[in-house]
């Protein structure tokens, strides 16, 4: 049966997150991303909300279960706060997804725990590689099986949190089957340096790093027998309902101040130009949120769904890029005051088609 | 409730039938049609007015059995249905499916309606009977809705045409000219069919005025004195129409006819029209643009030219880029369009989500039909092959039923909190 709305429990979740995002994210988002580092306090409060152990079975610890759905509908809430503090908070689900997905029970057993308590766990995942664009399925770093261990070989990139983390699910290429696989490494162990923090253009509050691995040796059971093409469809998605959240912050604001911006004696979004701009603004971020939903849905069902995902993001990567540059737009001057939080979106928005892969939701 | 997408299997079946009827009376005729501008699509009305005058037959049924009930004084219960309709749904996939087909031809479809959704809407079940018992029997019957004038497009309001009331004779007398009425000749000419017509019955009262008039074939001082050359949907009958003192009977108006000046139904009625017909007019738009997106598709991989999803983005090439962000539209407007549809189907106002689906859908096909012909270059611009007409066919749905300026103004003041006079 054809329905847009969601169920109870998801509606009470997003609501939750409305207010968290609105009372405690939103009020120091500026002055974290003038210093370029995260709020610790804040993404505990958020952390408490407790969206990953909603996600995790209650057979193995958590008090919920695994659903796109559901996890598009909390990511875009939490960014509609703040994207640095969303992918935070989010930061750990790239460990612990694959895990309660695909991992076998020993390795659910050793690790669950720490999403289990109040502070955000010390997990990670390392996807991305150097380089202007990366190729899923082109991956450079390599997994050597050599009887019961494995070495991992190669540089990544964009791994967020890596310097705080205990351990970082790495992605790697077998060499000798190609196939791509992920594996837990404990950051104690020999080989791994943690090479420099990334300065980027948005998103400063998140601190990300470059991470070599150099014959990193680690048991032959650390690894996890991914679904790969699924989980890139998950990270899509999870980016993509980001993108939204950020573009409703934009546009909320901008539809606010339009309205109270009085020149030559009425508001401003009493002008077609503006009012058409915002309206087809409008259009797009509902659009951009049905093709994720759609796509999530069809995950829930265990469907093929990389079609989907790919259109949803590429759809969501170019709303969000138009949504905030309007709304610096509509904001004129102050538009470009890092005061106003216009330019802030308008910088997280477009890290969107670049930052494929860099968190799981 | 949950999110769901889940298309209901009865919808899935009526596909499958409508694609043999796009496939075997409407692709083979497009192209002859599109060339001889004003001959009518025999095959599609013979294989359609069975299915649809049982259609109108089965549901002029009910009301004639509660009107029936009623008058013997029984009271009548709708009965409560556990899950919510899904009749617009339902023909939400048709008219997509038929413009997929072809929708010059779509919009000859032989039923009531317009027409029909006007007198469904406001008419009294005695009217109903009356007016609608026509395209339930016998041979085709076209309805039609006559609003546009020359000087009267997006300002509906504007209307000229006028009705009067000649207390002697007990009947309306129309005067004015509309133009551009769809399968207006169909029905009055062609077939015992009838047009609506909106006229005021009070100049000085503006929108509150304005009534919508039943008028039947055959009916004197009414003359369609023009059938348009087209752009595209050249198949589809497009005219003028005259009326001259023409009478009409007391009972041929829809509604009340009391001049409200606060809150007006006439005007209200017929913007409501469009809460339906826009997401409809949306839904034969991606029609035309999924035909061209799947031309394009099909043709590429005649080359050995694929879509790979998921490659990145500095490894695709311009023409995969294109294709994948022409799909990227379609799937947008398409679940826009279903999202409107959905609030309809359960009876919940949606004319913001209508007017967000019009205006993503006449873009989106616009584009993607003016792009398919880019990408296929030559044959794309022949007319051996049909894209070229489905582009002129597309872009009708940027300008019909609200052009997309008239319906992005109306997104704006919705988001906006605005009304007519805080935005024009």
């Amino acid at each position: 049966m054809v329905s847009f709305i969601p169920t109870e429990d998801q509606q009470l979740l997003i609501d939750t997150i409305n207010r968290y995002a609105t009372a405690d994210i939103r009020k120091t988002a500026h002055e974290h991303d003038e210093k370029s580092e995260p709020d610790l306090d804040t993404i505990r409060k958020g952390w408490q909300i407790g969206l990953i152990p909603a996600s995790i079975p209650e057979t193995i610890g958590g008090f919920g279960e695994m659903s796109a759905v559901t996890s598009a509908l909390a990511s875009e809430e939490l960014a509609f706060g703040e994207l640095s503090t969303a992918l935070h908070i989010m930061t750990p689900a790239l460990f612990a997804y694959p895990l309660v997905l695909y991992g076998t029970e020993d390795q659910q057993a050793q690790y669950i725990e720490m999403f289990l308590d109040e502070d955000i766990a010390p997990a990670t995942a390392a996807l991305l590689e150097p380089g202007i664009g990366f190729d899923p399925h082109d991956m450079k770093t390599t997994a050597t099986t050599n009887g019961d261990t494995v070495s991992l070989n190669g540089t990544k990139a964009f791994v967020p949190l890596a310097e705080s983390a205990e351990v970082i699910l790495v992605y790697a290429k077998d060499s000798e089957s190609g196939d791509v696989s992920a594996y837990i490494v404990e950051t104690s162990a020999d080989g791994i340096t943690i090479e420099k923090r990334e300065q980027l253009l948005g998103i400063r509050a998140l601190p990300t790093y470059r991470v070599n691995f150099t014959n990193v040796s680690v048991s032959a059971t650390a690894k996890i027998a991914i679904d790969y093409p699924v989980i890139l469809n998950r990270m899509r998605l999870g980016l993509a309902s980001m993108a939204v959240g950020v573009a409703r912050a934009s546009h909320e604001y901008a539809v606010d101040y339009a309205k109270g911006r009085v020149q030559f004696g009425r508001a401003i979004a009493q002008n077609q130009s503006i009012a058409f701009m915002l309206a087809e603004g409008r259009i797009d971020i509902d659009a951009a949120r049905l093709m994720i939903w759609e796509a999530a849905w069809k995950i829930d069902r265990g469907e093929e769904a990389t079609r989907e995902a790919v259109l949803a993001k590429q759809f969501a990567d170019k709303m969000v890029l138009q949504v905030t540059d309007s709304g610096v737009q509509t904001l004129g001057g102050y538009g470009f005051i890092r005061e106003y939080p216009a330019e802030r979106w308008l910088r997280n928005g477009r890290g969107f088609p670049t930052f494929d892969g860099l968190t799981i939701i | 409730m949950a999110i769901d997408f889940e298309i209901p299997e009865h919808i899935i079946q009526q596909q499958q039938m409508v694609k043999y009827i796009a496939d075997t009376t409407m692709r083979p005729f497009s192209r002859e049609l599109d060339e001889n501008e004003h001959a009518r699509p025999k095959e599609y009305v013979e294989a359609l007015w069975p299915l649809l005058s049982a259609q109108q037959a089965s549901s002029l049924k009910k009301i004639k059995a509660k009107l029936e009930a009623e008058q013997n004084g029984e009271t009548t219960e709708d009965k409560k249905k556990d899950r919510p309709s899904t009749q617009y749904l339902a023909l939400m996939h048709m008219v997509e499916m038929l413009s997929w087909g072809d929708t010059g031809i779509y919009l000859c479809l032989p039923s009531a309606a317009l027409g029909g959704s006007a007198i469904e809407a406001v008419g009294t079940p005695e009217q109903k009977i009356r007016l609608l018992s026509r395209f339930a029997e016998g041979d085709p019957v076209w309805g039609a809705m006559a609003m546009t004038e020359p000087n009267a497009g997006s300002d509906t309001s504007a209307i000229q045409t006028t009705a009067d009331f000649d207390e002697e004779s007990q009947e309306w007398i129309l005067n004015g000219e509309k133009i551009f009425c769809t399968s207006g000749g169909l029905a009055l000419e062609e077939s015992d069919g009838l047009v609506i017509v909106w006229a005021t019955i009070d100049r000085g009262a503006g929108r509150a005025g304005m009534k919508p008039f039943v008028v039947e074939a055959g009916t004197s001082g009414v003359k369609v004195v023009k059938e348009e050359i087209k752009h595209g949907i050249r198949a589809s009958n497009t005219v003028a129409i005259s009326f001259n003192d023409a009478r009409i009977p007391a009972d041929n108006i829809l509604g009340s006819r009391d001049v409200q000046t606060k809150g007006g139904r006439g005007f209200k009625g017929a913007m409501a029209t469009f809460d339906a017909s826009r997401p409809l007019v949306a839904a034969s738009a991606i029609g035309i643009a999924r035909a061209s997106v799947e031309f394009v598709i099909e043709k590429l991989a005649e080359e050995g030219i694929d879509i790979p999803y998921g490659a990145p983005y500095h490894k695709l090439t311009a023409v995969q880029r294109d294709v994948m962000e022409m799909e990227a539209d379609l799937k947008a407007a398409y679940l826009l369009t279903m999202r409107s549809i959905s609030l309809l189907d359960q009876k919940i106002s949606n004319p913001l989500e209508a007017s967000m689906a019009k205006v993503k859908a006449g873009k989106a096909t616009t584009r993607i039909t003016q792009k398919a012909v880019e990408i296929l270059g030559m044959m794309g611009y022949t007319r051996e092959w049909l894209i070229e007409k489905w582009m002129r066919d597309g872009r009708i749905n940027s300008i019909y039923e609200g052009t997309d300026q008239i319906n992005t103004l109306i997104v704006a003041r919705r988001i906006l909190g605005y009304s007519r006079s805080e935005l024009a």
